[in-house]
Order: C-alpha cells, then sequence, then structure tokens
C-alpha cells in the first residue's frame, strides 16, 4: 500500500488515454449526434413546412372553388337575361310579323272584294239589261244607253 | 520496495482497461452515422450524451478537453471499480499457477492509481487557472483573499489548503470507497473460506457467505457506478472553478 513510482505511470497513462479520446473518440461521436439533431430538426421544420403549404393550398383552393361557384351563378344570371332578351324579341318580331300578315291579308281581302264587286258590277249590268231589255220588249241599243249604263253601275 | 517501484498489476489492468474502452468507442466513432443507431452505437452515444449533459450542467466555460476528459475518467474509472465484482478468489486461481503471489485486479484499490489520475486533473486545475487568469492573478487568488494583503499568510494557508485539498479528496475518496468495498468482499469470503464440515455453524457460514456476497455485489453496482460518476463530477467542478475569475 505505498506510495511508489506507480502513480507516475498511472498519470501519464491518465494523460494518454485523455488525449486520444480527445482526438479520436469525442469529435465524431459529438458531430455525428450533432448532424442527427440537425436532420431532425431540419425534418421537423420540413414537416412544419409542408403543413403549412397544406393549409395555404386548401384555402386558396376554397377561395377558387367560392370564385368559380360565383362565376358561374354570374354566368346563369346572364344566360336567363339574355333567354328573357330573345323571348321578347321574339315576341315583338313575331307581333310585327302578325301585323304585317294581317294587314296584307286585308289588303288582299279588299282587293277581292273589289275585284267581286267589279264582277258583280259587271254581271248586274249585264242582268239589268237582260231585264230591261224583256221588260221593255225590244232590244236596247246597248251602244246607245251605255253612257246610262256606265253611270247605273257606278252607283251600285 | 522504495519509491521507484512499480506496480505491475495496477498499471496493467488500468492499461488493459484503459484500451478496452479506447477500442469500443473508437470503433463506434469510426463508423459512426447520423442513420438510426443501433446496438453498440446506441449505447455510446447514450453514454456520451449523458456526460455531455453533465457537462453542459456543471461547466460553464467552453473547452473542447473538458467533455472528453470527463468520459475518460467516468468509463475508466467504472471500467476498473467494476473488477470488484469479479469474485477474488477466482483471480488467484489464475494468477497463482503463474507464480503470481499477490495479483490486485481492481486498480482503483491502489491508492497510486487515484493518487495518479487526481494528479493529472491536479495538474490541469493549475494549468487552467493560470491559462485564464494569468499567473499573477493565479497567485492574487492564492494569497490576496479573503482577507485582503495584510492577512497574507492566513489567505495562503487557507488557500493553499483549498487547493491541495482537491487532488487529496478526489484520490482518496475513490480509493477509500474501494478499498473498502474489496475488504468487506474478502471478511465475506472468508466465511466461506472458514469450512471445516458439515457441521451447523460451517454450513451457516457458507450460506451467509453467499447471501451476503450476493447483496453487496448488487449493492456495490450503485457503489462502482456512483463513484465513478462523483470522480469526474468534481473534476468538472473544479476545472470550471479554475476557469472563473472569482468564486
Amino acid at each position: 500500500m505505498n506510495i511508489n513510482a506507480t502513480l507516475i505511470g498511472q498519470t501519464i497513462m491518465f494523460a494518454l488515454f485523455v488525449w486520444f479520446c480527445m482526438k479520436f473518440v469525442w469529435p465524431p461521436i459529438m458531430a455525428a449526434l450533432d448532424a442527427r439533431s440537425k436532420r431532425i430538426a431540419d425534418g421537423l421544420a420540413a414537416a412544419e413546412r409542408g403543413k403549412n403549404d397544406l393549409a395555404l393550398a386548401s384555402k386558396r383552393s376554397a377561395e377558387l372553388l367560392r370564385e368559380a361557384k360565383e362565376k358561374v351563378s354570374e354566368i346563369i344570371a346572364l344566360g336567363d337575361k339574355r333567354a328573357s332578351e330573345i323571348v321578347e324579341e321574339a315576341k315583338v318580331q313575331a307581333k310585327i310579323e302578325g301585323e304585317r300578315i294581317v294587314t296584307a291579308a286585308k289588303a288582299e281581302v279588299e282587293q277581292e272584294v273589289f275585284r267581286a264587286k267589279e264582277h258583280l258590277r259587271t254581271q248586274v249590268t249585264a242582268v239589268a239589261l237582260a231585264g230591261a231589255g224583256k221588260i221593255l220588249g225590244r232590244e236596247i241599243d246597248a251602244k246607245a244607253h251605255n253612257d246610262l249604263l256606265d253611270k247605273l253601275v257606278a252607283e251600285i | 520496495m522504495g519509491f521507484w517501484a512499480f506496480n505491475m498489476d495496477t498499471l496493467l489492468v488500468s492499461l488493459l482497461l484503459g484500451l478496452v474502452f479506447l477500442f469500443l468507442f473508437n470503433r463506434v466513432a469510426k463508423s459512426v452515422s447520423t442513420d438510426v443507431p443501433s446496438g453498440m452505437q446506441n449505447f455510446v452515444e447514450w453514454v456520451v450524451e449523458f456526460i455531455d449533459s453533465s457537462v453542459r450542467g456543471s461547466f460553464n466555460g467552453r473547452s473542447a478537453l473538458v467533455a472528453p476528459l470527463a468520459l475518460t475518467i467516468f468509463a475508466w474509472i467504472f471500467l476498473m471499480n467494476l473488477m470488484d465484482l469479479v469474485p477474488i478468489d477466482y483471480v488467484s486461481l489464475i494468477t497463482q499457477p503463474l507464480g503470481i503471489g499477490h495479483f490486485k485486479l481492481v486498480p482503483t484499490t491502489d491508492p497510486n492509481a487515484t493518487i495518479g489520475m487526481a494528479i493529472g486533473v491536479f495538474l490541469l486545475v493549475l494549468y487552467y487557472s493560470v491559462k485564464v487568469k494569468g499567473l499573477g492573478g493565479f497567485v492574487g487568488e492564492l494569497t490576496l483573499q479573503p482577507f485582503g494583503k495584510f492577512g497574507l499568510p492566513v489567505n495562503l494557508f487557507l488557500e493553499g489548503v483549498n487547493l491541495i485539498a482537491k487532488p487529496v479528496s478526489l484520490a482518496l475518496r475513490l480509493f477509500g470507497n474501494m478499498y473498502a468495498g474489496e475488504m468487506i468482499f474478502i471478511l465475506i469470503a472468508l466465511m466461506g473460506a472458514s469450512w471445516v464440515s458439515f457441521t451447523f455453524s460451517s454450513t451457516l457460514l457458507f450460506g451467509s457467505q453467499i447471501i451476503l456476497s450476493l447483496g453487496w455485489a448488487i449493492f456495490h453496482i450503485l457503489i462502482v457506478t456512483l463513484q465513478a460518476f462523483i470522480f469526474m463530477t468534481l473534476t468538472i467542478v473544479y476545472l470550471d472553478m479554475a476557469h472563473q475569475e472569482h468564486h
């Protein structure tokens, strides 16, 4: 149990071990630990970023959807308006057309009536002449009485 | 045996254990990866992180030396203390046929080993004291407080005792604990060694040895770790004090 030179040897050994540990053991392990903790921190940060991105994207998509809906309803409203306009226009057109047809028909009818009257007039003239001829018992000189007859026709 | 004798058992065992520690840790350090660690790397990282947090907790300065120093002290002393758990009679079973009379397997029960390490720590304390505070600052710290320059002899005595007490307490605490523990192992082993025949007292002693040595060994697992931890923590604290301007 006496104190002897062993302690010198022990001190030297101690110093060598510490030197070796400081040189070849501690730094690589510590570097690896630091690198790993940095990697984990990076991973966590990336996950956080991804989460934020997702939230942003879903917000943006909701916004887009809302905008699209708005646009669609706008378009539908526009279409409705346009359709009623077209219907209105068609109605006006139809009215005008109808009026035109009616006018034309009226004119035709008038013309027809006129023509019929004209025809009737000539017929009446012939009948009147024939009647008058029979009544008078003699042939009326058509030529001599044409003026008279014409006046009669105009009066009818 | 004069001063220039070497206790070869102490030196050999401590050298071997130091090499075991450095070999294991260096192998991990070489193949260390930042992927998911497994097996030995896991264990080594756990130890390194434990030491690192201890150093960060007690040491306020920045030094590349203190943490590896603490790791070396802890692991080396732990391994040396752990030899305490090897049944003492088995050692002589191997060494006796080799012609070695007395072989001390636990280096920390040799005061030379603990004093040797304490001297190493003490030299570091001196070195950092002078490096951080300058030679004048260090001498001033030793002589000018706590009573001012007129109480110089008293100051020197008080601070000198304070300074010397550091390595002495380091060395003797470890040595005392391990030596006492080993002594009790020897005493327990003597109970079974006093076997005569199948008498009541011999059987009782033998059974007591088994139970007591088991209990003491389990308790010693705690002491082995605790003493290594205390030596390491005190070293960190002493070096921290050496780095501080005022204490």
